[in-house]
């Protein structure tokens, strides 16, 4: 028999791979040095730049990844959070089909920070399929192979004459499950390369199967951080201002102490809290409490507005080729977009148990890692005392990705020692979100005796999306002096104009401004396919025609004019006007991945009406087929949203409004009555899916309207009035 | 003050001091049924949709005083696996869910649309149907509701006596 030593494989003692005894027999434990290939920063740059995403996650502990059950059930424990995006479905079929076990005997749990393998950057980035493509795969594989040389082992033969099918490794009309294989078993050996399987005979991935969360999303059972419990549980409610820069000086607390249910007041340097028997009972004390609070002088919507003006702030130029544009030829357009909120359905909220020297956090994040650093922190522990679980998302869109409030939750617990559950009210979660920022932006073009572009410039002013967020410090610099998160979609795309240029302005605001799903991209892309729209029109030909005459024959340029062509197509995308509605054009490239809406609008009182969108997404390969068309009709309405109809505005001080109905949002009536969804496959990898198809829609709404009404509209949230 | 409830078909008979609490966190805490959300407790979202005597509550403002007496309905008691509900198989064949927070408080609203209005066009959908979902799965819940229309439909023909 050959030395495994010498072979390639390696022997490793239990000690260090079975770490847990799982649902009654072995949990196997694999190796995280896949995930340290690609440092971090390369993967950013990768990132800005539009090339594909490699995993972000990374964790100087050992992993586990799965655990194997006595009925063959395998248990993948997810390093990245389920908000809604599908990413446990897609990582099962990952697993299953390099496991080789059945798919339904896969089960998906989030892994807490004391299993191992958290992500300790974030869920977000639309990376979480891409990013676990390969590693994910790889380390399936492995699990695969020790399972068929342990089991070729078991059946007294050699590893060539075994198959694996099907969670069992047979030969010689004999078959072991896997939960046989491990059984009693002390020492495993670990290939050092697995190989994968040929993507073709996968039998998971690829296909359009239900949602593993399914079934528990009908029969509503609890799995959302507002859900969680904890034996003698009470409630926690802290005082929040409703003035944009108030800072907390001193509270007058006897009438609340005195408030049926309470248990306790909590005056801490930073803030002050209530805990009580119920909600109910620590929100209505919560009301009791007189803060003094000091707040600087009370800002209007006008100031904000005047402050974000290109010009204004510092400025980075982010892409520059040729010349800047001069002259009295060039044509000039300004846009804006508004304050966005997250406006998820579940609000923020946590249990906290602080007792003894141990802390469990049970909440809706995305940033596990930072959670617990900044828990334990807070406390004065070692992270290792504080356990942070995590729960189904009940949205997430960019918030969850800070999460100060478990903090004040662990705080409130250790005061009373018990464990403490704390929700933001609806109010709250309005004012103290951290808001997709406004952004204003200068569009520059000039057009040759062909009618094409000889220069196009996008000159714009974020507030902060990247910077300053609890992701940044620890992780990310700027990229050439911009925000990271601010410059998704503001390149120029049309890099065969001759002289193009972006260039990036920063203004500080003064309230908190951050991630929202798909960063700056819904609002650079308004602006720049608004305008090409508006340049397609000065050259009187036909929009996607003008667009293919712009992009580059690099490999990304090929995809996006593929895409292009093809919703082109599919659409019937037309010039003229018919029974009272028009075609809209607008494209985008996001993280690599390239999309284009086609809509078809109507305007009825002055009321813009989406009937039907076409989508042409090129995803490269589509794990979950089903999945990715989900995340398309969902960025396409949450976007209509975003561009027809939501903003925040600052009044006396306040960030306003604080309820659904006055944050106006798209709703059932709203809804186009067709999403044609098309996908093409530009390559054998997944590529992000969950932001890119938010690109397109406020431009094609926008440039359907002008061809409608003669109007173009700069502004978002489009309005005719 | 005692206040008797009949929930998903068993009797429940809680004590509280304050009447006024809004039925949900009753339902939520101190019954520990879970499928009924907190949104934004101002009943502008439907994420707390319940039945109260058939029909469709917001119950994050409705307070318990009210339900005394009455048959509340929760996702729970609308159907389970074994037994789901059309609304509920509508759902599953056409994956509507994202994130799933507001499924409930949706497919409460649908069961009370479909027991008023059983094959309910677009437009009575859009007048009925108001509550609010961010993942934006606006598109295939309409098209479950028609289809949990045509389930009814065909369930309460299969059910209805004949005549011979």
């Amino acid at each position: 028999m050959a030395d495994k030593e010498s072979s390639g494989n390696k022997k490793v003692s239990r000690r260090k791979f079975l770490v847990r005894g799982g649902l009654g027999t072995v949990g196997v434990l694999a190796i995280g040095t896949y995930l340290f290939r690609n440092p971090i920063r390369r993967a950013i740059l990768e990132k800005v730049n539009s090339m594909d995403i490699e995993y972000l996650g990374s964790t100087d502990n050992p992993m586990l990844w799965f655990e194997l059950g006595p009925a063959n059930e395998i248990i993948l424990h997810s390093p990245k959070i389920e908000m809604g995006q599908g990413t446990f479905t897609g990582l099962a079929q990952m697993a299953a089909d390099e496991l080789d076990v059945p798919f339904q005997n896969i089960k998906v749990v989030h892994a807490t920070t004391d299993t191992g393998n958290i992500d300790q950057f974030s869920t977000g980035g639309s990376t979480s399929i891409s990013g676990l493509w390969q590693p994910l795969r790889e380390l399936a594989a492995t699990f695969r192979e020790m399972m068929k040389l342990k089991g070729a082992e078991k059946l007294g033969v050699s590893v060539s004459d075994v198959t694996v099918a099907d969670g069992r490794v047979s030969a010689n009309g004999k078959s072991l499950f896997y939960s046989e294989i491990a059984e009693g078993v002390t020492s495993w050996t670990i290939p050092d390369a697995p190989v994968l399987k040929d993507i073709n005979t996968y039998r998971y991935v690829g296909k359009p199967l239900p949602r593993v969360d399914l079934e528990d999303k009908v029969y509503g059972t609890p799995m959302f951080g507002l859900d969680a419990e904890m034996p003698d549980m009470v409630f926690g409610a802290v005082v929040r201002p409703s003035k944009i820069g108030a800072k907390y000086i001193s509270a007058t607390t006897d009438k609340a102490e005195k408030m049926p249910g309470v248990l306790k007041i909590v005056k801490e340097d930073d803030f002050v809290a209530v805990v009580a028997e119920s909600y109910i009972e620590a929100e209505n004390a919560k009301q009791a409490i007189e803060v003094v609070w000091e707040t600087p002088d009370n800002l209007q919507q006008e100031e904000i507005v005047a402050m974000m003006t290109v010009g204004n702030g510092t400025s980075s130029i982010i892409q520059k080729q040729g010349d800047a544009l001069e002259g009295d030829a060039v044509v000039q357009m300004e846009f804006r977009s508004p304050i966005g909120a997250h406006a998820q359905i579940e609000p923020n909220g946590v249990v906290a148990s602080v007792v003894d020297d141990k802390a469990t956090i049970m909440i809706s994040t995305r940033v596990i890692g930072i959670t617990r650093k900044e828990v334990a922190s807070r406390l004065g522990w070692d992270e290792e005392q504080v356990n942070v679980v995590p729960t189904y998302l009940g949205g997430g869109f960019g918030r969850r990705l800070h999460t100060p409030h478990a903090v004040q939750a662990a705080v409130m617990s250790k005061a009373v020692g018990k464990p403490v559950k704390y929700i933001f009210s609806r109010e709250e979660e309005f004012q103290h979100d951290m808001f997709r920022p406004p952004t204003h932006h200068i569009l520059k073009g000039s057009l040759n005796e062909q009618g094409l572009l000889s220069g196009l410039e996008h000159h714009f002013v974020s507030g902060d999306v990247g910077n300053n967020s609890a992701l940044i410090p620890n992780v990310l610099p700027t990229i050439l002096g911009a925000d990271v998160g601010a410059i998704r979609g503001a390149f120029i795309q049309y890099t065969a104009v001759p002289n193009h240029r972006s260039v990036y302005w920063h203004v500080d605001l003064p309230f908190a401004t951050s991630w929202w799903r798909s960063l700056g991209l819904l609002a650079n892309t308004f602006a720049i396919e608004s305008f090409i729209d508006e340049m397609a029109l000065k050259a009187d030909k036909n929009p996607i025609e003008f667009r293919l005459a712009h992009i580059g024959d690099d490999e990304a340029g090929k995809r996006l004019k593929e895409v292009i062509r093809t919703a082109g197509e599919k659409s019937g995308y037309s010039e003229d006007v018919k029974d009272g509605k028009a075609m809209g054009f607008a494209a985008s490239v996001d993280a690599g991945t390239p999309c284009a809406h086609v809509v078809e609008v109507s305007v009825e009182d002055n009321e813009i009406k989406v009937h039907k969108v076409t989508v042409v997404l090129d995803p490269g390969l589509a794990v979950n087929p089903d999945q990715v068309r989900a995340q398309c009709e969902g960025c396409v309405i949450m976007g209509m949203s975003a561009v027809l109809f939501e903003q925040m505005k600052v009044v006396d001080g306040s960030l306003t409004p604080t309820i659904y109905g006055p944050y106006e949002m798209a709703l059932m009536k709203h809804a186009p009555k067709e999403i044609d969804v098309i996908l093409l496959q530009g390559k054998d990898k997944p590529g992000p899916v969950g932001e890119p198809p938010l690109g397109p829609i406020g431009a094609a709404i926008a440039n359907a309207v002008k061809r409608l009404t003669g109007k173009r509209l700069q502004s978002m949230p489009l309005k005719l009035t | 003050m005692k206040i008797s409830m009949q929930i998903n078909g068993q009797s429940h008979v809680v004590e509280l001091t304050d009447e006024y609490t809004p039925l949900l966190w009753v339902i939520r805490d101190m019954l520990g049924l879970k499928g009924t959300k907190f949104g934004c407790g101002k009943a502008a979202c439907g994420a707390c949709t319940l039945h109260v005597d058939g029909e469709a509550v917001r119950s994050c403002s409705y307070p318990v005083k009210f339900a005394d007496g009455k048959e509340i309905t929760t996702i729970e008691g609308l159907g389970d696996a074994t037994n789901p509900h059309p609304v509920q198989q509508a759902w599953i064949e056409e994956i509507v869910p994202q994130c799933g927070y507001c499924q409930p408080g949706f497919m409460m609203a649908t069961a009370a649309l479909l027991d008023k209005i059983p094959n309910p066009t677009d437009e009575e959908i859009d007048d009925n149907i108001i509550n609010v979902c961010r993942c934006g799965t606006y598109y295939r819940m309409r098209k479950a509701i028609h289809l949990a229309a045509e389930k009814q439909s065909a369930l309460k023909t299969t059910n209805e006596p004949t005549n011979s």
